[in-house]
């Protein structure tokens, strides 16, 4: 029965045009930063290491060799993974909700399936729309961007230092990364399923969402001594952007980089525990909601 | 008038700074072009980066290439100056003065002044191994880039006077990108104070492995 129901979920999901509106958004802004930079790369190089150009020396063999498409894939991400919970929020704000407002809520639970069983199904399939936009964006920001800029040794560019990693070394930080991006993007998913249990209509929860990301984001970045050790810690939009520590590497005392190293797999495990620990809070609110709630649509 | 007053400083039995120079000048010119397959190391407190397997290039009188084949390599402006011949493009361009032997290691050091108010280059020390005509350290100061230090370890290609390690100091500016560009992931690791990061000095050091002396090298190599 859960695998049929998740069928029946799933082929919701995928028949509704507005599931492709978040896939079309991605393949968009993916397409247009690979144009951007494919056309104007060097402007945005020199941008990033304009405060360098002193002291090293940027001809155009290195800035064609810097301008690869590990480096692109990493920009992409970066702009995305910012932008993505918006698109996730879209379906998984909507789970619930959605069927609440079209009047089937109560016609879905007449099949023999508890109301815990009929969350998780409801969540399953959220996630595997969150996993089919990943793998998209593994396509075309990551393979894409291989084939149209090539591959060379990546640099990551951090506030206060620069990594260099040898490209035999960042296809495995990509699966990663991807890996733990899913992980993060559920975070999102679960707070929109949880408000999407609170309404009648999609919208609310969609917006509440995203609004809690951005309020969060904002917080997350901010540089303000009180937040760091206050807030910070408990924000889970500190602990979404942890994807990035698979791209720092750990460096021997005279900054020789190692290879398939990671500077603190410790930090990146416990964000991650964090956010697998908000994925249950929020779903198990949600599901406890859901089985008091009285359901009338 | 600067060599008269350098003839004091001299040691009654030392060779004059003019010979001196015209004798590493001469081993260094028996070399027209190089190949050299090494290792770089860019020690920089700011980057971490692996070692590197590098091609450096060099063709008389003045041209230097540092190649990473197969990577990214971040190499510091002034590289060029690991060529030791670079010094020696324009030898009648240099005032001469004799400052004597280094006391600890017994080099004769010699300093450079262009005579050109408008080059770029201010002063260069040269401390020679008279011995074997080797130039064994040599500090540059430039009115654009600060000043490099050179210092240079022999081996097999001591006879034309190419090193087998190269270890280039250098200048570097302070690195510092905005958090709202980079949106760091902040793993609680060590990180690096403002007074570490504001360490001036880097380093390049090229360990070489072998050269190919003198068998030809196109130009469009440094192109």
């Amino acid at each position: 029965m859960f695998w049929q129901l998740l069928t029946i979920e799933l082929k919701k999901i995928f028949k509704r045009p507005r599931t492709y509106i978040a896939f079309g958004a991605i393949l968009v802004i993916v397409f247009l930063i690979q144009i951007a930079i494919k056309y104007d790369g060097k402007s945005y190089f020199d941008l990033l290491l304009n405060n360098l150009s002193g002291s090293f020396e940027f001809d155009d063999d290195f800035k064609h060799k810097f301008i690869n498409g590990y480096l692109i894939c990493f920009v992409i991400l970066n702009t995305l993974l910012i932008q993505m919970p918006l698109l996730v929020a879209l379906v998984a704000g909507d789970a619930i909700a959605g069927e609440a407002n079209m009047g089937t809520l109560r016609l879905s639970l007449t099949k023999p399936v508890s109301r815990t069983e009929y969350m998780i199904v409801k969540f399953v399939a959220s996630f595997i729309y969150t996993i089919a936009l990943l793998v998209l964006m593994a396509i075309f920001a990551l393979l894409g961007s291989m084939f149209i800029f090539g591959t060379n040794d990546m640099v990551v560019l951090r506030s206060e230092g620069i990594e260099l990693i040898k490209q035999s070394d960042v296809l495995w930080r990509y699966l990663a990364a991807f890996g733990y991006a899913a992980i993060a993007l559920t975070t999102v998913s679960a707070i929109a399923f949880l408000f999407s249990v609170l309404a009648e209509n999609s919208i609310g929860p969609i917006i509440a969402t995203m609004s809690i990301v951005l309020v969060f984001t904002i917080l997350s970045q901010m540089n303000i001594p009180f937040y760091d050790d206050t807030i910070k810690p408990y924000l889970f939009t500190t602990h979404t952007v942890a994807w990035k520590g698979f791209f720092y590497v750990k460096a021997d005392a005279s900054g020789t980089t190692i290879n398939g190293s990671i500077e603190n797999l410790p930090a990146i495990m416990r964000s991650l525990g964090i956010l697998v620990m908000y994925i249950f809070v929020f779903f198990g609110i949600a599901t406890w909601i859901f089985n008091k709630k009285d359901i009338l649509t | 008038m600067v060599m008269s007053i350098i003839g004091f400083s001299m040691p009654v039995n030392a060779q004059p700074p003019q010979t001196v120079i015209q004798n590493v000048q001469a081993k260094l010119k028996k070399v027209k072009n190089y190949v050299a397959t090494g290792r770089m190391k860019t020690n920089v407190i700011f980057i971490k980066a692996p070692i590197a397997k590098v091609k450096v290039y060099y063709k008389s009188p003045n041209l230097l290439q540092i190649k990473n084949e197969s990577g990214i390599s971040f190499i510091p402006k002034g590289a060029i100056n690991i060529n030791l011949n670079s010094i020696f493009v324009d030898p009648d361009g240099f005032d001469l003065i004799d400052m004597g032997k280094d006391a600890s290691t017994s080099w004769r050091v010699i300093k450079l002044l262009p005579k050109d108010e408008n080059a770029n280059i201010v002063l260069s020390t040269l401390y020679i191994d008279t011995k074997n005509w080797l130039i064994q350290k040599a500090t540059t100061t430039t009115k654009e880039n600060g000043t490099y230090e050179l210092r240079m370890t022999y081996g097999k290609y001591a006879d034309w006077g190419l090193a087998d390690k190269v270890v280039f100091r250098f200048n570097t500016e302070n690195y510092k990108l905005p958090k709202g560009i980079t949106f760091d992931y902040d793993d609680g690791s060590d990180n690096k104070t403002n007074s570490q990061l504001k360490k001036k000095k880097g380093e390049l050091i090229i360990n070489y492995s072998s050269y190919v002396i003198n068998k030809g090298l196109p130009d469009t190599v440094f192109q």
